[in-house]
């Protein structure tokens, strides 16, 4: 009876209606379109940040090639045999997560990069895939809503990577990864008198932790909460960021006519900060026009896992819509100043190789699972 | 069992799922509303104080100083000028080792360790992207060595910057005297805004004097600058404004005659156009280089400059001030003339000393067994002291002060030169003013051949000899003819008339024979000479030694001869040029400073074609 359910009339009509040739190399048009305009908007801006720097701009598509590439493959992989991967997915990363603790390569002050001698890889990037996968994994496997022991180690399973990345350290990557495990787990169900417990520990907590810390720690927490007290040091960023997006108004300054990014006012104007880049150059309209852009594709992300068949599925696609707007959310809260300054790159737009893979094959999944509903329904 | 549970479940977990979703979709929706809410306030609400701020991060306003003017001498030779000094400078930014490169640098260029030492004394204070010297004043060897291997260092390049330059240094010390870096005291007398890009400014001499012309008004340039400070586009300019350039009426040529008719003796002389009143020459010796202080003085050249013993920063032909000794009897015969104390053919007998009466107290003639029966002409030929003693008595100090005071003794001659002094001329009024005491008559009779309290620069005697050889009509002394091409006009000075104008003709004659008489005191010099000087010697005792003790045992005996003097015009009938020349312990005036005055006046009157 329950199983009718699954098999309700609009899969079969969807079944019909999509049965061409996007259908079969199993991608969804809709989040490829929005896909691809952003990218087509994030090499716009690039072009503007990046002082028409033309040898950027061939890596930065080059990039994408890549990363829609990977998409495209990754989406011909069905559901199950991704559930199968997940938890040794994890294994091998937690492990290569120790592997560049203790031997990775130090870059930009911090130990994320594990050299393979032929590639340098950063293994945070794989946990973002493959936390949200291990958790749906273990949880799917489980009755829904979970019990406090299914709760216990699934959380262990989040706690393992986001502390290994946090001690990196990146905050912003351990961030997401955290917020990707608790994603599933908010969505397997767990109760609300649970979650409403943990924050109100949380909070009752905070102060008792304030008192315990030492003078020199609780200046760093407060600079970091805070960094506009500190002008010339942490605060620079934030400051020129807010600049750059304040100045340019309602309709912006025109496109490669931002004065903060061209004149190198604005710090990493083609990476975590090309927000303010665009900010400044198209104004308030420009950024609606953008974050509506994302909306839309975790709206229909979101639509995907909904439509999910299995638990697994459901779970996945579910934390991968969520976290890709938290993406979203983290870097334009704190180049707004929102948020402290903890690293999160512009998903799909700012400059940077492996980020831009690891999104695209999360939307390669999302696809995968949409796309191979009917061969899990007949 | 099993799967009806797993059905049952299904559909719940089917449920539950849908409504955490519907939860996520609302907290996303508010998460998308804040941001939004966010730009609104930042785009919208602020966006007026964030596009002042851009501003602010954009523009700079920065300053171009300008060009000072040049000093060229009466026949357009370039005195003071503006050269590019080039100097090595690195921005420590655009370097990644700066131990290797200072290193490599070393290998090409001669870097000393008080150069690193400087250099990395400033890269502490500039910022990282400011360029900051490591070697100043590279010559031309150096420039040329440096920019055939640029490419081997980024980051390091050769600035020009203009640095005053004076090719004459020794000779034009004083007369232009130098600039340096503006100190803490110059701060706050110049116009801020008008020094703001300036590094110099004028600290002694025509430097000084005309600063204001010489300096000319700064220029400013907005541009649009990057965080690291570069410059993009130039949004708006205002040029500076040069500094008016000078010509002086000094003759370098002259200058330098005189300069070295000097030789090794320290001295001073004045040269003055009698028809205009154009300073032809002022001569400090010795001089010192004005460059080093454009340049920036290191503190042990400063130091040896002050405390030499020759005082070559002293500027002897304006603030030097020298017992005039006889050089002031034909004033004072003209003096003893227009009162009628004397007459032309009055004798007096000169036993080779002078008692006032009821004394005992012998003044003494400088020749031992006197003059024997002489005149006014005769005395002023052969410096008789006995003769102006007697006329001293006569005179009384009151009326020899009010008529020198007319020949500008005793006052600033008001040349176009900062650091006039006055000199001396005695008066019993002078005398209780400034000391409380009476003056008492044998203080005359030493007042009367110049000595005592009298004290003149070498500058107002020039003047006064010129006043003299124009019969009472002069000019004040003017050292610029012109401020970029407009002419500074003379400025006559009150003119002098006597009772009779045939008394200024009996002193002329008198210091004609002084020369061309057969027993001038300065016949020696009238040798081959085409035209006619008139003049008068004079030798000055040395007082201001006594006082000093500081010269050591052996110099002593030098700094206490006498100061050789000799005033002189010529061509005696038809003056062109008064000169006075100041010989410190050169001993007697008419052997030593006479021959100098010849130098000037043959350079002067018939120049070497």
């Amino acid at each position: 009876m329950s199983w009718s359910f699954q098999r309700t009339t609009p899969i079969s009509h969807y079944h019909q209606r999509k049965s061409g040739l996007l259908q079969r190399l199993h991608i969804d048009a809709t989040l490829l379109i929005l896909l691809i305009s952003l990218s087509s908007i994030g090499i716009l801006i690039l072009m503007s940040s990046g002082h028409e720097d033309i040898g950027l701009l061939q890596r930065q598509a080059t990039r994408l090639g890549i990363a829609f590439f990977a998409m495209l493959v990754v989406a011909q992989i069905p559901p199950h045999a991704l559930k199968i991967f997940a938890p040794w997915l994890f294994l091998v990363g937690t492990l290569l997560l120790l592997g560049v603790l203790f031997m990775g390569d130090i870059g930009k002050g911090a130990q994320r990069w594990l050299d393979l001698g032929f590639f340098r890889f950063q293994p945070s990037e794989l946990l973002k895939l493959a936390t949200p996968m291990m958790v749906a994994w273990y949880l799917a496997e489980r009755r829904l809503p979970p019990s406090i022991k299914h709760i216990v180690f699934a959380t262990v399973f989040i706690a393992i990577p986001t502390v290994l990345i946090a001690k990196q350290p990146d905050l912003g990557t351990a961030i997401l990864i955290a917020s990707s495990g608790l994603a599933v787990l908010f969505l397997a169900g767990i109760s609300w008198r649970l979650i409403m417990g943990v924050i109100a520990v949380g909070a009752g907590l905070a102060p008792v932790l304030w008192s315990f810390m030492k003078e020199y720690q609780k200046q760093r927490v407060l600079t970091f909460i805070s960094p506009e007290d500190d002008p010339l040091g942490a605060g620079y960023h934030i400051i020129q960021s807010k600049i750059a997006i304040g100045s340019g108004g309602v309709y912006g300054k025109g496109w490669m006519n931002g004065s903060q990014a061209r004149l190198e006012f604005l710090p990493e104007s083609s990476t975590d900060f090309i927000f303010a880049v665009f900010s400044e150059e198209f104004g308030l309209i420009g950024c609606i026009v953008l974050l509506t852009i994302y909306l839309l594709i975790f709206v229909r992300s979101i639509y995907i896992a909904i439509q999910a068949q299995d638990t697994f599925s459901r779970l996945l696609a579910g934390s991968l819509s969520f976290t890709f707007f938290i993406y979203l959310f983290v870097n334009v809260a704190m180049v707004t100043g929102l948020l402290p300054v903890v690293g999160v790159p512009l998903p799909l737009v700012s400059y940077g190789g492996t980020s831009m893979v690891t999104l695209l094959i999360g939307f390669g999944i999302l696809m995968s699972i949409h796309t191979h509903r009917k061969l899990l329904s007949s | 069992m099993k799967t009806s549970f797993d059905l049952k479940s299904s559909l719940q977990e089917n449920r539950l799922f849908l409504s955490r979703s519907i939860t996520l979709i609302i907290f996303v929706f508010l998460l998308f509303f804040a941001l939004i809410a966010r730009l609104t306030y930042l785009q919208v609400e602020t966006h007026d104080k964030y596009t002042d701020l851009a501003q602010n991060n954009r523009v700079k306003l920065s300053v171009i100083a300008p060009v000072r003017g040049l000093i060229f001498d009466t026949h357009g030779q370039v005195l003071a000028e503006n050269n590019p000094s080039y100097s090595l400078e690195l921005v420590p930014e655009q370097i990644k080792d700066m131990n290797e490169t200072i290193q490599r640098l070393s290998e090409l260029l001669p870097i000393s360790e008080s150069d690193i030492k400087r250099f990395e004394k400033k890269r502490k204070q500039h910022k990282r992207f400011a360029s900051t010297p490591l070697r100043n004043r590279l010559n031309d060897t150096e420039v040329a060595i440096f920019s055939a291997n640029r490419h081997l260092f980024p980051g390091v390049e050769i600035q020009a910057r203009p640095l005053r330059h004076y090719p004459f240094p020794k000779l034009t010390s004083h007369v232009i005297g130098y600039v340096g870096a503006i100190n803490e005291k110059e701060l706050k007398i110049i116009n801020p805004v008008n020094y703001r890009g300036s590094r110099f400014i004028g600290k002694t001499g025509v430097e000084k004097t005309y600063e204001n012309e010489l300096h000319g008004n700064v220029g400013y340039q907005q541009t649009e600058n990057t965080a690291q400070g570069r410059s993009i586009k130039v949004l708006s300019h205002a040029a500076p404004l040069s500094g008016s350039n000078l010509t002086l009426n000094i003759d370098i040529a002259l200058q330098k005659i005189a300069y070295d008719a000097l030789g090794d003796f320290t001295g001073t002389v004045a040269a003055i156009d009698t028809q205009t009143g154009a300073v032809r020459a002022l001569v400090s010796k010795p001089g010192f280089d004005g460059n080093l202080f454009a340049k920036g003085i290191d503190l042990a050249s400063y130091q040896a400059l002050q405390t030499s013993t020759k005082r070559p920063l002293f500027n002897r032909s304006l603030r030097g001030q020298y017992p005039p000794g006889s050089t002031l009897k034909p004033f004072f015969g003209l003096a003893g003339l227009d009162y009628g104390t004397i007459t032309a053919n009055q004798k007096i007998h000169c036993p080779g000393f002078y008692q006032l009466p009821k004394q005992e107290h012998k003044y003494r003639d400088w020749k031992k067994g006197g003059h024997g029966v002489t005149t006014l002409h005769d005395s002023i030929v052969q410096s008789c002291d006995v003769y102006f003693y007697i006329l001293a008595h006569e005179l009384k100090i009151d009326r020899m002060h009010t008529f020198l005071d007319k020949f500008g003794f005793g006052q600033k001659t008001g040349i176009d030169l900062l650091g006039e002094k006055s000199g001396l001329l005695p008066s019993s009024a002078w005398k209780r003013r400034a000391r409380n005491q009476v003056w008492y008559p044998g203080e005359t009779l030493i007042a009367g051949i110049g000595q005592g309290f009298n004290l003149t620069t070498p500058l107002q005697l020039a003047h006064a000899t010129a006043i003299l050889a124009n019969k009472g009509s002069a000019f004040k002394p003017i050292l610029v003819a012109s401020i970029d091409d407009t002419l500074i006009q003379p400025q006559s000075t009150t003119p002098i008339t006597l009772k009779n104008d045939t008394h200024w003709d009996l002193i002329i004659d008198a210091m004609y024979d002084v020369v061309n008489g057969a027993r001038g005191t300065a016949r020696r010099i009238k040798l081959g000479a085409p035209y006619k000087i008139a003049g008068k010697t004079g030798t000055a005792q040395v007082f201001s030694v006594k006082q000093d003790e500081k010269y050591d045992e052996e110099n002593v005996k030098e700094h206490l001869k006498d100061h050789a003097l000799f005033i002189a015009f010529a061509p005696a009938r038809n003056p062109k040029l008064a000169v006075a020349v100041i010989v410190e312990n050169g001993g007697h005036g008419g052997s030593v400073a006479a021959p100098i005055a010849r130098a000037i006046f043959d350079q002067y009157i018939t120049p070497p074609s």
